[in-house]
């Protein structure tokens, strides 16, 4: 927890979201359990950070926290959410009503339950344009089809009175995805978008998410387990493990210079290299969030474990440009003598003190 | 001889109809015909719905085929009547993709992998003991986990105790449908090494069934690329992956999503105008065929 309190709101020029060590817990009857421990994050306007961890790292209830859909027993126990230049966690249910959607969308997994099988395409993509005022009812007709344009769907005019389940899973998903820029978001949050669809389509998806990122100007949070996803399509990755952004840093330097083990085990492991050869596997299994080892949660499979790791969760280390990772190795790399809480995290952003 | 000699088959399910239109046929696996060596890794890719699973099925009978056969060792395992057939299944057997839905969550580990034996009549108890606990040390479990519920495992670990239950037979031939597509990224690797170590070890056989081309790249000898129930190409593992000729292939190959920010991205879409369904295989270089 040493570093928790020296990450200070640096809402520098273009920052739009800054999640600020976000803390949701679930709460059971052995205690209240961290899903998303102490995380801290920001995005700019117009870029991609891809969020990648394994299930039940924490990835996809950061997402939920960011849109206040957290649903108890979990509850978002500290942070703040700061977006546009508001606190997200302070605002009131109506005015979160408002951002949901119009500024900051959210596209699920799984396009067939997304959608509702008993309206057509026409009419849920429509009550989201009438919803948030961006159409009337002489106008929102000519506006769907236009949004179902956008997004590549062919004969628009015609699909636009289709159900859900006459669309293939892929034409499901860019519904998904025009319904989600109806209202010019600012934010799209994309979780796991990919990931029921076969290979084909999945390309075609990332194409076009890629495609409406640059042609809206949006930030895009991509939430993925699959590291080929995110070195297709982020500029900035953030890896998840237990709860935790282990590592952050540009795509380039997550690939190329991992620095915590659990980024470069991940990356070593995956198939490649001499066909029939033995993987580079990491060791043991995923943690249960209920009985996480002390100190770091990867230590138990870490082959870089030491002294220090089994005692206290390590803080925020620099590890590069815009790269950090929480991993004691880096701690006399980037700090010759880090004696003191401060001093360990000062470097990245000037201590401050009750951020 | 091959150990496994899939010719022709056919599956057709019906489709029941319902008030207001009359029932209709799905052809899942439409006159697909390979041959697997001893000892081979031979991959089945394709996309959801392309027949591989179904493929898999057929081949053990878990589903019957429509027409076509299916040979292990020369012998015509179709016309097996259920007593021989579950003899053979001695020699072939399957580990699903699902290691939280496949084991039974009531029953122990080690009764999970005792129960083939069980069935098929093997040893006294304390035989079949020893044998499952010897089974989950080659799979890399710790025996003291033997009285275990599947729900005190980890995804990796019940998928060890799948593989545990099917190596209890001794058998020639794995099947294997998507064997770490439900395990974590981290864990995958593991369980794919535990597979080629099990296979150089005990000399099996795999028809590996998945989607994901690395993997398939990785682990296979030779793939065939299944699309609308069809193969429509088949060839060593690196000449397919170097030299796809199907449309199809060339787009599936092109959609992998490459570990490394810096790699060129050149997308080939699959246009369905060059699909042409009625071409049939045909071998356009040694072992290396396609539907073209």
């Amino acid at each position: 927890m040493t570093a928790s309190k020296c990450r200070d709101s640096k809402l520098g020029a273009g920052t739009l979201l800054a999640v600020e060590h976000l803390t949701t817990v679930f709460d059971t009857p052995h205690g209240a359990v961290p899903a998303v421990n102490d995380v801290s994050f920001d995005i700019r306007t117009g870029e991609t950070l891809g969020l990648v961890g394994e299930s039940g790292s924490g990835k996809s209830v950061t997402a939920l926290s960011i849109m206040r859909l957290v649903q108890p027993p979990g509850r978002i126990a500290a942070g703040r959410i700061m977006f546009n230049g508001r606190d997200l966690l302070a605002l009131g249910e109506p005015e979160m009503r408002g951002v949901r959607g119009a500024e900051i969308a959210l596209i699920f997994q799984e396009p067939m339950t997304a959608l509702n099988p008993v309206f057509t395409i026409g009419d849920q993509l429509g009550e989201t344009l009438r919803v948030h005022h961006r159409a009337t009812r002489h106008d929102v007709r000519a506006k769907s089809i236009a949004l179902l344009e956008a997004v590549r769907i062919p004969n628009a005019a015609s699909r636009i009175d289709d159900y859900p389940h006459q669309l293939s899973g892929g034409m499901r998903q860019r519904v998904l995805i025009a319904m989600a820029l109806s209202c010019q978001p600012l934010l799209v949050i994309a979780d796991e978008p990919t990931t029921a669809l076969d290979a084909t389509i999945q390309a075609q998806i990332l194409d076009l998410l890629r495609d409406m990122k640059a042609t809206f100007d949006l930030a895009l949070l991509l939430i993925t387990h699959d590291l080929g996803v995110v070195a297709e399509t982020a500029d900035r990755v953030a890896v998840m493990y237990a709860g935790r952004i282990v590592e952050e840093g540009p795509v380039r330097a997550i690939f190329r210079n991992p620095k915590h083990p659990y980024t470069q085990g991940l990356l070593a492991s995956m198939p490649g290299g001499i066909p029939g050869q033995r993987l580079q596997a990491i060791e043991g299994s995923v943690p249960q969030l209920g009985a996480l080892p002390p100190g770091c949660a990867f230590n138990p499979r870490c082959p870089n474990r030491f002294d220090p790791c089994v005692i206290e969760p390590p803080p925020d280390y620099v590890v590069g440009a815009d790269q950090r990772a929480k991993c004691y190795l880096h701690a006399t790399a980037s700090h010759p003598e880090p004696a003191a809480d401060a001093a360990v995290c000062s470097p990245i952003h000037p201590a401050s003190e009750g951020a | 001889m091959p150990l496994l000699e899939v010719a022709h088959l056919v599956k057709r399910f019906a489709r029941r109809g319902g008030i207001f239109h009359r029932g209709t046929a799905v052809t899942a696996v439409d006159d697909v015909s390979f041959a697997i060596e001893e000892g081979e890794t031979f991959g089945l890719v394709g996309e959801s719905g392309s027949g591989k699973t179904t493929t898999g099925r057929c081949v053990l009978r878990l589903i019957e085929p429509t027409s076509g056969s299916v040979r292990f060792r020369g012998e015509d395992v179709l016309a097996f009547s259920s007593r021989r057939m579950r003899e053979a299944r001695r020699q072939m057997q399957i580990v699903f993709q699902d290691p939280y839905s496949s084991l039974n969550p009531r029953m122990k580990a080690r009764q999970i992998v005792e129960e083939p034996l069980i069935i098929h009549r093997l040893g006294a108890r304390a035989a079949r003991r020893a044998r499952v606990a010897e089974l989950f040390q080659l799979v890399g479990l710790d025996p003291a986990s033997l009285e275990r519920y599947p729900d005190q495992f980890s995804g990796g670990q019940r998928q060890r105790i799948g593989l545990a239950r099917a190596l209890a037979l001794n058998p020639s031939l794995l099947i294997l449908d998507e064997p770490v597509s439900a395990l974590d990224v981290s864990v995958q690797a593991q369980v794919i090494n535990l597979l080629m170590d099990l296979q150089q070890q005990l000399k099996l056989t795999y028809l590996f069934i998945a989607h994901d081309l690395r993997l398939v790249r990785h682990v296979c000898g030779r793939v065939a690329v299944m699309y609308r129930g069809r193969i429509v190409e088949m060839a060593p593992a690196e000449i397919l992956f170097a030299a796809p000729q199907h449309p199809y292939t060339r787009a599936l190959l092109s959609a992998i999503p490459a570990v490394d920010p810096d790699a060129p991205r050149a997308r080939t879409m699959l246009d369905p105008a060059l699909v042409k369904p009625e071409a049939a295989l045909r071998e356009i270089a040694a072992g290396h065929w396609a539907a073209i």
